[in-house]
């Protein structure tokens, strides 16, 4: 658990942001952009499913914040997901259908949610907590079936219908405006979680990951600093949501389901967790593959998704972005 | 009072068959720290087993046996060739690989038997109802109860009598000086994980009533296995028989009473009990 690559750990006592952005060469990031835009163009017919993916990588990118960095395992983060989407669902169809109001609405619902959960959580460890938060998303699901005449039930909230983006671009039906309106939330969303992650608040997340121990004798608090990181992911968790609820127009209690947690955690995994790329290269990879098998066959397409699960915690455990180094290491030691 | 005697019958029931499938799950993470989330698929598989056998003509209860045994033996070879690799991983990687194996274990049912519903037919014998005078309770809930007695009964003996338990209870208490005294704990950890996995088998038979065998299966109870082991308390079988018997009655009681609300109690209570027993109600802390 504790094997995190040091690469962007800045030596230096003092923090400077002009230096972190100067040492980081961008072209990375600009390819993936490219990349996205690319497939704007490649599958003009597929933009719903290639937004989703979007959509997806924002709330895998929280994850990685809670999994990855500070290195709480829970299955439960599509409680935060889930928030986000009814409270921006619920605040177009009641308030105003502001898009970007809508997304504060989400990410202020589900950092509430994810603050007075992390106050549970953030006390238990291992199986406890993967149970708690298990929990949290199933008494969320069952509210939001229950409470039919808020939420609309089992059939899911919907008859909102969005405003302009900024009064300007307007929802289109094949969803064009809703994959560049997606893009670059995603693009503010990892700018700013590289800012994080690089501050004196993500190396504590990183040390708490580490060792505890050490972080309570370097005199951290850390409780509260993991329910503060859990709050910061159910905020950009809730941003997913929001998203997810503002594209479809529709948000049904699913967003709560546990497969979904779950789904996202191997994603996670996939690509490598406790870096932000890995949320992305994990999240297109899996979502891609599950899209094809579950399109090729749709009856046995989770012999698919098993089997790379399988293959992956058994042959890359630190994920695809750690395969180079763990070709070089195996080549390098010969057995 | 009526309702009340209902209540509890069904509530006990439900609790015993929690109980069979979950008592495995419990020794094994005990045993060997690892968190099995497959562990539900050996239920599903008994469960395939016997109707796959009955409707291959063959009667309930040698259908019944035949498939716990089947699946202890397909138990055997996947400890020794999976399990024993994932004991080492992290707790995540365990997480995600025995969902892995989950995955796998549906899809197989899935292509074998389709994702209908695998009904169990059972005999008459254990049907109908039983005149107790004062009033009539269902045979199969009687039968169920039985089954959880005998096997509290038996695992009781087993470990606490048997060569074998004090074998096991010393490799949950150390596993290395357990070896070192000349114990040959990876065959503890592989009878074991069978014994396990023949066990969830019967509670997955016996159960079918309560909880339908279907491909799905592992998958749609893993939560609710899990959470008699987190509530019970690691490694703790008399934890895992209060804690199943508990929620069983709790679930119970919570859809008989307030039948809209049910899972919303249920999940309630056991964030309650976690909160103020993060280990479990007679885990170690």
């Amino acid at each position: 658990m504790s094997n995190i690559s040091p690469n962007t750990i800045p030596n230096t006592g003092k923090f400077s942001w002009i230096k972190y952005l100067k040492d980081r060469p961008l072209w990375v990031d600009l390819a993936l952009i490219a990349m996205a835009v690319a497939c704007y163009f490649l599958f003009p017919y597929s933009l719903a499913f290639v937004t989703r993916v979007l959509i997806v990588m924002i709330f895998v990118l929280s994850l990685d914040l809670v999994l990855g960095y500070a290195g709480v395992a829970t299955l439960g983060h599509a409680a935060l997901f889930g928030t986000g989407a009814y409270a921006a669902g619920l605040f177009a169809l009641h308030a105003t259908a502001s898009p970007i109001l809508g997304l504060l609405v989400g990410a202020c619902a589900a950092s509430v949610v994810a603050f007075v959960s992390g106050l549970l959580l953030m006390r238990a460890h291992g199986l406890t907590v993967l149970m708690l938060s298990i929990a949290f998303a199933e008494v969320l699901q069952e509210i939001s079936n229950q409470a039919g005449s808020i939420t609309g039930g089992a059939d899911g909230l919907a008859g909102f219908i969005m405003n302009p983006i900024l009064g300007i671009f307007e929802f289109d039906f094949i969803g064009q405006t809703g994959f560049w309106y997606v893009l670059a939330v995603l693009i503010a969303v990892f700018i700013f979680l590289k800012m994080v992650v690089a501050s004196p608040f993500g190396l504590a997340a990183r040390g708490i990951h580490q060792s505890v121990v050490r972080m309570r004798a370097i005199g951290t608090g850390v409780y509260w600093k993991l329910v503060a990181i859990y709050t910061l992911s159910g905020a950009i968790a809730g941003i997913a949501g929001a998203l997810s609820a503002q594209i479809t127009e529709l948000v049904s209690p699913e967003v709560f389901a546990t497969s979904f947690s779950a789904e996202v955690v191997i994603m996670l995994i996939l690509g490598g967790m406790g870096r932000l790329y890995g949320a992305i290269i994990g999240t297109a990879l899996f979502m891609v593959v599950h899209h094809t098998a579950a399109s090729v066959d749709p009856f046995n397409w989770l012999f698919v998704i098993g089997g790379l699960v399988l293959v992956v915690v058994f042959f890359v455990p630190a994920g695809l972005l750690a395969l180079p180094a763990e070709i070089k290491r195996r080549m390098g030691r010969p057995t | 009072m009526h309702t009340l005697l209902s209540i509890a019958i069904d509530g006990i029931a439900y609790g015993m068959i929690l109980f069979m499938i979950s008592v495995g799950l419990t020794v094994t993470m005990g045993l060997m720290r690892v968190i099995n989330l497959a562990h539900g698929g050996f239920a599903m598989l008994g469960g395939a087993f016997t109707h796959y056998l009955m409707k291959s003509g063959m009667e309930f209860f040698s259908a019944a046996i035949l498939g716990v045994i089947i699946v202890a033996l397909i138990a055997l070879p996947l400890e020794r060739g999976l399990y024993r690799h994932i004991y080492k991983f992290s707790e995540l990687q365990q997480v995600l690989a025995t969902i892995g194996i989950t995955f796998l274990m549906i899809a197989s049912v899935n292509l074998w038997l389709g994702s209908s519903l695998l009904v169990i037919t059972l005999p008459e014998s254990m049907t109908g109802t039983v005149d107790l005078g004062f009033r009539s309770l269902p045979m199969h809930r009687l039968i169920v109860i039985g089954a959880g007695v005998i096997t509290v009964l038996g695992l009781y003996l087993l470990i606490e009598k048997s060569r074998f338990g004090i074998y096991l209870r010393s490799a949950v208490d150390n596993r290395e000086t357990a070896a070192a005294l000349g114990i040959d704990t990876s065959k503890i950890y592989m009878l074991t994980f069978a014994l396990g996995a023949a066990l969830a088998a019967i509670g997955g038979i016996l159960g079918a009533e309560l909880l339908p065998i279907e491909a799905y299966y592992p998958l749609r109870h893993m939560v609710l296995f899990m959470i008699v082991v987190a509530v019970g308390g690691m490694g703790s079988i008399t934890g895992s028989l209060l804690a199943a018997v508990g929620l069983g009655i709790v679930d119970t009681a919570a859809r008989y009473l307030v039948p809209d609300f049910g899972t919303i109690v249920f999940y309630m209570v056991i964030m309650f009990i976690l909160a103020i027993r993060p280990n479990g109600l007679l885990g170690k802390t």
